[in-house]
């Protein structure tokens, strides 16, 4: 007769890798919702798009592996990755920058460092990074919230323009993008970047439409909506509060630093947590178990270095959004960070303690 | 004679491929990376780089019987500056565009590991002969490394091949440019340095792979040795 000894931990919460995946990806269809809602339907699109993609490369690469396809498949961590990388480019793309940017996530930053569990950086947001250096156009190319829009866009625009460049009656992205006076507008982070470049202060910046209320015409309800989901990943249990508390205290720290040295040329403390790409990065992009930190102490540091990283990149950077870069660098320090906050095991005195 | 015959085949089969020092020795990695973005200024500085392997070779295996161990290393390294710095002026005299496009990295050959390597490891102990021809065959594999990742990165980023190649060969080199597509948005990341890594990530894994496969066919068939087992093993 045989006990079956199992390491510690002995108690854990019997949920699959699946079912977190699908848990994740449910949070998010509030903030995908919101987002289709002000900025196009197309944002539906490219999640077709990617999650085609990404399932297509990733049954392939299994394939070439050797693994097994079905089971792999199924632990939906491809899903996610697609989901978080259609929602992050803008919704009116062109199709194959999604293609492109999805069989990178999976094939290269996902499969060949070893698939699941093994990819020192977060898939989407390498990708995300790829295709910003690369295409820096085209991924930058937001159109305005639905109510400042001059032509109201349908299903069909959707299509039309993701697959012909062009929507149905003919308008081409940067017609899109343009105001009543024929100028183009770019989101509130960039505006307000190009803004202060020229020597406007925050005030006045923010008198322009695309502000809208607080941060931005429809930016602040789809930051809303991303924390909700967040909100309802934390009550499930799926991710912990310390990576998100610790990524929205040290961004609010910083600029609320910088905004009491000088309001003229810093965004206030509430803009920075409320645009861009803020919520959903704190809740759904930093919390990704296998490229952030593992300790508890190690958290606090992962998330306060990119909540950090993204305030400088925001503010003094060349991009006007900052996330992609930060998780980046800061998965860089992972092995680092989870060195110096092992925590001690029992038995074992503290390293400082003698 | 056989054997001098084998000995060069071996050089041949080390520089080009098993001991290839792009992807094997890994070395001279920063002119690697740094001037392959298109195919002309990779052959250019290709060509420079096995020039100078050549020449180093031949003169320090020359003197190698005259100079005291204990200060060899700056002799060599002498030697390689001295000659860099001919190459360098010969370029600038003759092939100025593809001086100025190069810029920095030409002077930089004398930093290039691999010179310093082959003198040290190879030349230094041999024959004037040999070792002029494993400097060549070593310059060789270094090229062709470049080169490759000349023509992969300059095909994905820029949709052409062999642009440029009129500062190399002259101005009738301009029909040898080939346009491949047409594209609105350039694939910039490929002409970046970070496609240099990736590239060079994807050449080194497929040189691994077709040497598993060469492995794998000529393995032969392992006698297998039996033996009893005397310990129980519960499973």
């Amino acid at each position: 007769m045989s006990f079956k000894i199992a390491s510690s931990p002995h108690q854990h919460i019997q949920k699959t890798t699946a079912q977190l995946m699908k848990l994740v990806a449910v949070a998010a269809v509030p903030g995908i919702a919101v987002q289709a809602y002000f900025f196009g339907y197309g944002v539906l699109i490219q999640l077709l798009l990617a999650i085609i993609t990404a399932l297509l490369c990733e049954a392939a690469v299994l394939a070439l592996r050797g693994k097994k396809v079905k089971v792999k498949l199924l632990d939906h961590s491809a899903l996610v990755t697609a989901l978080l990388l259609a929602v992050a480019i803008p919704s009116y793309a062109p199709w194959w920058l999604v293609v492109i940017g999805t069989a990178f996530a999976i094939i290269v930053v996902k499969q060949l460092y070893g698939g699941l569990g093994n990819n020192l950086f977060n898939p989407a947001m390498a990708a995300y990074v790829l295709l910003l250096v690369s295409f820096p156009l085209p991924m930058t190319s937001w159109l305005p919230a639905a109510p400042l829009q001059q032509q109201s866009l349908g299903p069909a625009d959707a299509v039309c323009t993701i697959f012909t460049n062009f929507s149905c009656s003919g308008y081409s992205i940067s017609q899109l993008r343009q105001d009543a006076d024929g100028i183009s507008m770019a989101t509130p982070l960039d505006t307000l970047k190009t803004d202060l470049s020229q020597g406007y202060t925050t005030e006045e910046s923010m008198k322009k439409p695309v502000f809208g209320w607080l941060s931005g015409e429809g930016w602040f309800w789809v930051n809303l909506a991303y924390l909700a989901g967040g909100l309802f990943l934390l009550q499930q249990k799926v991710i912990q509060w310390r990576i998100p508390v610790a990524v929205l205290g040290s961004l609010f720290g910083f600029s609320f630093i910088a905004w009491l040295i000088s309001p003229d040329t810093n965004a206030s403390p509430l803009f920075q947590l409320f645009s861009g790409a803020t919520m959903l990065a704190a809740f759904f992009i930093a919390t990704d178990p296998v490229s952030a930190s593992t300790t508890e102490k190690g958290r606090l540091v992962f998330g306060a270095l990119i909540g950090g990283l993204a305030f400088v990149i925001r503010s003094y950077g060349g991009y006007p959004d900052a996330f992609a870069f930060a998780v980046m660098l800061a998965n860089m320090t992972v092995p680092l960070i989870d060195y110096y906050t092992q925590p001690r095991t029992y038995g074992h005195k503290s390293k400082g303690a003698r | 004679m056989e054997s001098k015959m084998n000995q060069y085949q071996e050089l041949v089969r080390q520089g080009l491929w098993k001991n290839n020092p792009g992807l094997v020795q890994l070395l001279g990695l920063c002119p690697l990376l740094a001037v392959t973005n298109s195919l002309a200024s990779a052959l250019g500085l290709g060509l420079a780089t096995m020039l100078v392997l050549l020449s180093t070779n031949t003169v320090v295996s020359l003197i190698r019987n005259y100079v005291p161990n204990e200060i060899r290393i700056p002799v060599f390294v002498m030697v390689i500056a001295s000659v860099v710095t001919v190459i360098e002026l010969l370029m600038h005299a003759f092939m100025y565009n593809l001086y100025q496009a190069l810029g920095i990295f030409i002077p930089l050959i004398v930093t290039n590991c691999i010179v310093i390597g082959r003198a040290e490891a190879f030349a230094s102990k041999n024959a004037v002969l040999p070792a002029a021809f494993d400097g060549l065959m070593m310059g060789t594999g270094f090229a062709l490394v470049l080169c490759t990742l000349g023509a992969v990165r300059e095909v994905i980023g820029s949709g052409t091949l062999f642009a440029g190649a009129d500062l190399l060969l002259g101005d009738w080199a301009k029909v040898l440019t080939i346009h491949l597509y047409q594209a609105d948005n350039q694939f910039l990341l490929a002409i970046l340095p970070p496609g240099a890594f990736l590239v060079m990530g994807f050449l080194i894994a497929a040189k691994n792979a077709v040497d598993a496969r060469i492995a794998a066919k000529a393995k032969p068939v392992e006698q297998k040795i039996s033996r009893a087992r005397v310990t129980h093993v519960s499973t």
